[in-house]
């Protein structure tokens, strides 16, 4: 028996495709903690969001009637009109306050910006904000759902699983792939959310930089550490380069921008030693000539723009799933 | 559990259909099936079988996920998400003679979801309305255009359309105490 909207009877009959999961969470504050099988549900639903995305009328009726504010405390392009984007193309009413010229400007906390807020009770929280665990704390204390869109170094989870579903839409599968990550790994709160993402998944993680862009505790992630690109790169079925972050950069790690880029940065010699189906990656926005090669950037192999359209599907596929479980206040604390 | 149609009735009243189509549309030139997912793709891709070996002409067959568009979507308190499964039209809808494809006919909701995805993607000419089964208790104003089996049933027992390509057989089953 399939699924019959309103239906007066309890549905006894197994249905086949019955999810085995749901999301455990109402917030999506990070990729730790998130089950494989969480993380295969977001991007199945990713897939179905993206076909959305294809039709004549890129809108479906899901979340209309919800409201969801974008608080971004960062300055951000991508991830912004992806969420804005996806959030339309839901139909759930949207609005984003950019810092510069909020109240916070004029010294208001963040608690206190969210508690007017959420006075205005949205249903929905898509925050971005320079210190590590800001959502976790607002989580704690809000009733709206809160999706982190990147905190600080920390996390930022729905560009992992933008990524994921990028790899397993040209690989099908992330289990056994070679994932070499490559570039500033210090201040990556990408990397941290993909290392995350992939040992869960069972990828076999390389992650290369300089030194200095070691981040302590690395170990933790189970991952193959090198300084040498030519070591991580080879025979990798997935290339991912991160940005130098030159606005974190509060100290001297790299010598300079044409040595770094000497040393890390991707040319079409260094991502020879990949697989010939290897897909290069950047979440961006791109530093030309510091981290990777114009000539690999624009490449055959570059995933570099699917990843952006994908991103839109991927956070479509996030507020869907988390607009299922909302209002139950005895939730938070 | 009572056994509304085996296998056999089923592939009757498919064959029967099939011969209204043609019938009711004078040929199947812009026609196009789109079936209801889960069981009514099955149900499509056997119709556009039989019209094929009637006929001999190819009639394009797509799949309509209706989850995004339930209207009970946001009104449960707290539980998770229908799962979101792929649509798939890979042909234009605009101008064809569009027959929606589904296993039960009930309260009219699935439809009804089904008729506003499907003008999302363009603006047929007739939109028809085939399903295996009617079992009443419409709560809005939708009927059938193509009726495999009327099957009279109370609000308390439920219809099961089974079918090889999921199930493992073709039947029709009604469950619970009239």
């Amino acid at each position: 028996m399939s699924t019959h909207i309103a239906d007066r009877t309890p549905d006894t009959a197994p249905v086949v495709e019955s999810p085995a999961v749901r999301l455990r969470s109402r917030h999506l504050l990070g990729i730790e903690g998130l089950s494989p099988e969480e993380i295969t549900l977001i991007l199945d639903t990713s897939e179905a969001m993206k076909e959305v995305g294809n039709r004549p009328i890129k809108k479906v009726p899901a979340l209309r009637g919800r409201t969801v504010v974008n608080l971004f405390f960062e300055p951000s392009t991508r991830t912004r009109t992806s969420f804005e984007i996806a959030e339309k193309r839901l139909s759930a009413d949207t609005l984003s306050i950019a810092t510069a010229t909020s109240s916070v400007t004029k010294g208001e906390s963040l608690l206190d910006t969210v508690r007017n807020l959420e006075a205005m009770s949205p249903d929905m929280i898509v925050m971005r904000h320079a210190s590590s665990g800001a959502p976790h704390l607002l989580a704690r204390t809000c009733h709206s759902a809160i999706i982190n869109a990147g905190d600080g170094m920390h996390e930022h989870p729905t560009q992992a699983l933008l990524d994921a579903f990028t790899i397993r839409e040209h690989k099908g599968r992330l289990a056994g792939l070679k994932v070499a990550i490559i570039g500033d790994l210090l201040h990556s709160r990408v990397l941290r959310s993909n290392l995350t993402l992939l040992k869960t998944m069972g990828a076999e993680l390389w992650v290369c930089g300089p030194a200095t862009l070691f981040p302590p505790g690395i170990e933790q992630f189970e991952v193959h550490a090198t300084t040498s690109v030519d070591e991580a790169v080879e025979g990798a079925d997935v290339v991912m380069m991160l940005r130098i972050q030159n606005e974190r950069m509060h100290g001297h790690f790299i010598p300079s921008v044409r040595e770094y880029f000497a040393l890390f940065g991707m040319t079409p010699a260094r991502l020879r030693r990949a697989r010939t189906d290897v897909i290069l990656m950047h979440p961006g926005p791109m530093n030309r000539g510091v981290e990777i090669d114009s000539e690999v950037a624009d490449g055959a192999s570059s995933v570099i723009l699917e990843q952006v359209s994908n991103g839109v599907a991927v956070r479509m596929a996030v507020l869907y799933l988390l607009a299922g479980r909302d209002t139950d206040l005895s939730e938070v604390s | 559990m009572p056994q509304v149609m085996d296998a056999d009735r089923m592939s009757r009243a498919l064959t029967r259909i099939a011969h209204e189509i043609l019938e009711r549309n004078r040929g199947l030139d812009e026609v196009a099936l789109v079936g209801v997912r889960t069981r009514g793709v099955p149900i499509a891709r056997r119709l556009a079988k039989l019209l094929r070996e009637i006929n001999g002409d190819h009639v394009p067959t797509g799949s309509l996920d209706i989850t995004l568009y339930r209207d009970d979507l946001m009104r449960n308190a707290v539980g998770p998400q229908p799962v979101v499964r792929k649509t798939e039209i890979p042909f234009s809808i605009d101008g064809r003679r569009i027959l929606l494809v589904d296993d039960v006919l009930y309260t009219g909701r699935t439809t009804r979801a089904a008729l506003d995805a499907l003008i999302d993607f363009g603006r047929p000419q007739v939109i028809q309305l085939v399903v295996m089964v009617d079992r009443g208790h419409r709560e809005l104003p939708i009927k059938a255009d193509y009726v495999g089996k009327n099957v009279p049933t109370s609000a308390r027992q439920s219809v099961q359309v089974r079918l090889q390509e999921i199930d493992g057989a073709d039947e029709i089953l009604i469950e619970g105490e009239a």
